[in-house]
């Protein structure tokens, strides 16, 4: 029996995933037999943790504060062994732009893009070059906050028009936007799952297939019965293999541990990567259980294998 | 270890649950919206977003005797499904003050007002079922609406609310499709979330086209008795049925509630219906939960004998009054030119539209980093619109909260006003480090053309199928 403090909740925009994935991770946990503190995180995080004095953290919360890496580092400066990805792994795959670098850098691919600041636009003229941007990228494109893991702030541009509205939705979630060449396909998402410093196995793929197709409403997939969600994706044997062995890539590429999730797109030029999630939900709607399930993992087996990569770094 | 056993981890969790959800789960809302709102609660956030009533002004020794001369044995016990008939008492005085004569066995009480509103849908709707309502409408009414699968039709309004023209023109595209509405739901006075009140005019024309048509009309009112300046407006109820006469009661469905009077926690609200209704909206009552708490009935009633139920609402608009004025005041010298706002006479919500290339739903996270909140427009809408529009509260933050979320929400607006001008090059309103007062004044100019106070956002290039031309 070991002592796990699960940290969820926090005050990430994504709070309340955070707050479901916490909740089952906890029933997980105390189901394999451990001493569970849940901890909603807040300012008084670092004396809530030394009151609770546990063995090992498993780290349940989503988005900022939680999954770009802060966390991580304070438990590094506690000395707690915490469960997924390092301090790196995360700042890299919470930031779109380091991450797709990481990505092209490693050969994998990953949609054109071109990233934005508000300090190119006040101070160095970028505007005047929106245009030059919209011709490299082609419209439609989609403009993302650089760290907001959600759907928040997402937007298509469907023309040089939509950009600046789209650019100021984006902007307000951080200082940097991402615009990236929209890639037409289906949406691919696969997870990853290793406990200790085993290689990652790669979970059955999941594909969002979205009911009613609505170009501009990306949101839909993220909420229940507006998309379903087959899994084991129907692919064919080598395309299958060929995801899952770029998922595997980036997984090692950006140095993820415990689990992740990969979400590509499968367009006419093949698969594309678009991002990897270092801390993905474990909701009852979640797509890395839903995986794990296909493959045979229950939920519980999935906890025991993240919570098995605390302290392997 | 916890000593509780939680339930084992389930195969197939998702699609075992997709299975079993009922059709119109699909079509209830939730969002990225909704997980904002979520962050609101946060207590270092100065929030506009709520509709809370202060309840810090109630007097708290009133409020330990009220508890102590309940009678405990049946303070604790189930009421009847209609409510206690000292409650009922006491809503037909706070009716008979907007001038309406309603006896207490017309009147349902219900648990707060949104069960008034789920009441009536429950006894009314069916899937597809059309169901009318103001443009913007209150959030609040929206996920009920959608839960039970009503086809809701959005008109336009403006400062003197619903505009019954294009309401006409609405009726008669239905009559051509041979549907009609089962309810036209309208919040006529104070509207929430507009602030704008519905004209004279438009109240008679309302109430005739519902005789002529044997409409039902759901009068929602939580809001009639804050007034703070202005003259008072008879409720349509009142039309249809004036004081003394002998008129039927036809066709007009009233929605009261306590919460905005007294407490939204006793969770009073009520329904005063066609004889015809009433027995249904008990039924349905009766299914979804006997009866209303019966120890907070009993509170009400208490007050009502023991208590000065005017003055204290009196006292609560000097509050409102005060704290409107507050928030207007903060409105006109924080705001850039590019905004325009209601200014309601009572009630407690603004509604403010911004330039349409800001998205109040992305607004308001930026505003969360700087410890604001408020409602975006999205949420008034069933289709998508009013996503440049955002609904204040000025009833629950004390007047330098107010007046610092205002600066708060005026600061990234014309931050974001600026952004857009570096973008395209082109004006989008004052500069962040203009003058606003002078120019938001502009937009307060009381010749300024009243639908541009209330303009409406353009419509979206994906909308659903609720959407229609009125």
């Amino acid at each position: 029996m070991t002592r796990v403090a699960v940290l969820k909740g926090g005050r990430s925009l994504e709070r309340q995933v955070s707050l479901a994935s916490g909740a089952r991770v906890e029933d997980a946990l105390a189901r394999l037999g451990h001493d569970v503190v849940a901890i909603d995180v807040g300012p008084d995080l670092v004396t809530q943790l030394r009151e609770a004095r546990p063995q090992v953290a498993f780290v349940a919360l989503h988005g900022r504060g939680g999954e770009d890496g802060t966390v991580q580092e304070l438990l590094e400066v506690l000395g707690i062994p915490y469960s997924g990805s390092g301090v790196h792994a995360c700042v890299r795959c919470a930031d779109k732009m380091l991450a797709k670098h990481a990505l092209r850098d490693g050969g994998l691919p990953t949609p054109d893009w071109v990233v934005l600041g508000q300090i190119g636009f006040h101070e160095l003229g970028m505007a005047e070059a929106l245009a030059d941007i919209g011709q490299r990228l082609g419209f439609p494109l989609v403009v993302k906050p650089v760290s907001q893991g959600s759907s928040l702030g997402v937007k298509f541009a469907a023309s040089q028009e939509e950009l600046p509205a789209a650019l100021i939705a984006a902007l307000s979630y951080g200082p940097r936007v991402l615009l990236e060449r929209y890639i037409e396909g289906r949406e691919l998402a696969v997870s990853l799952l290793a406990a200790g410093d085993e290689p990652a196995q790669a979970l059955p793929i999941v594909e969002a297939v979205p009911r009613d197709r609505q170009f501009y409403d990306f949101a839909a997939r993220y909420e229940i019965g507006r998309t379903d969600f087959v899994c084991p994706a129907v692919l064919d044997h080598a395309l299958g293999e060929r995801v899952r062995e770029i998922a595997r890539s980036a997984w090692g590429l950006l140095d993820c541990r415990g689990f992740a999730r990969v979400d590509m797109i499968l367009g006419a030029d093949g698969p594309t990567v678009l991002e990897i999630n270092p801390i993905p939900g474990l909701t009852e709607t979640s797509l890395l259980p839903q995986a794990a399930d296909a493959a045979g993992v229950s939920f519980d087996e999935v906890v025991a294998r993240v919570l098995a990569s605390a302290g392997t770094r | 270890m916890s000593g509780r056993q939680p339930p084992r981890s389930a195969a197939h969790e998702l699609e075992r649950y997709s299975g079993l959800f009922a059709s119109r789960t699909s079509v209830m809302r939730s969002s990225a919206m909704r997980d904002l709102m979520a962050v609101t609660v946060r207590p270092e956030v100065i929030s506009l977003a709520g509709g809370l009533p202060d309840t810090s002004t109630f007097d708290p020794a009133l409020f330990v005797r009220l508890l102590g001369q309940m009678p405990p044995a049946q303070a604790l016990q189930y009421g009847p499904s209609e409510g206690l008939l000292g409650v009922r008492e006491a809503i037909t005085t706070v009716m008979a003050a907007e001038d309406m004569a309603v006896e207490a066995d017309e009147v349902i009480v219900t648990t707060g007002g949104q069960q008034a509103i789920d009441l009536v849908c429950k006894a009314l709707i069916d899937p597809g079922d059309v169901v009318i309502a103001e443009a913007p409408t209150y959030p609040g009414a929206v996920p009920t609406f959608c839960s039970y699968e009503a086809d809701v039709i959005q008109i336009e309004m403006d400062d003197d609310g619903m505009n019954v023209d294009a309401l006409e023109e609405t009726l008669a595209a239905l009559d051509r499709e041979q549907r009609r509405p089962k309810f036209i739901y309208t919040i006529p006075t104070f509207q929430n979330p507009a602030g704008v009140s519905m004209s004279l005019a438009r109240r008679r024309r309302l109430v005739a086209l519902a005789r002529e048509r044997e409409l039902l009309v759901l009068e929602d009112n939580p809001y009639g008795l804050l007034r703070y300046e202005g003259d008072a407006l008879p409720t349509l109820r009142s039309l249809e049925v004036p004081a003394g006469s002998t008129d039927a009661n036809d066709f007009v469905i009233y929605a009261g509630t306590m919460s905005k009077i007294l407490s939204p926690g006793v969770r009073v609200g009520w329904l005063v219906a066609p004889r015809p209704l009433l027995a249904k909206l008990i039924l349905g009552k009766q299914s979804s939960d006997l009866c209303s708490s019966t120890m907070t009935q009993h509170f009400v009633a208490g007050y009502f004998a023991a208590a000065d139920w005017r003055a204290y609402v009196d006292e609560l608009c000097s509050v409102y009054h005060r704290r409107r004025d507050v928030i207007l005041d903060s409105l006109a010298e924080h705001l850039p030119a590019a905004a325009s706002w209601t200014r309601p006479e009572g009630g407690l919500f603004i509604w403010v539209t911004l330039p349409d290339f800001i998205d109040t739903t992305d607004l308001l996270a930026r505003a969360l980093a700087e410890n604001v909140a408020f409602v975006p427009g999205e949420a008034a809408f069933v289709d998508g619109r009013g996503r440049h529009c955002m609904r204040l509260n000025f009833s629950s933050e004390a007047d330098d909260d107010i007046r610092e979320g205002v600066r708060r929400i005026g600061k990234i607006v014309a931050e974001q006003v600026a952004l857009y001008e570096t973008l395209t090059g082109r004006r989008g309103g004052a500069s962040a480090s203009g003058a606003p007062a002078g120019a938001a004044a502009a937009a307060q100019d009381p010749a300024e053309p009243l639908a541009n106070v209330l303009e409406l956002p353009r419509r979206g290039a994906a909308e659903g199928r609720r959407s229609r031309e009125a």
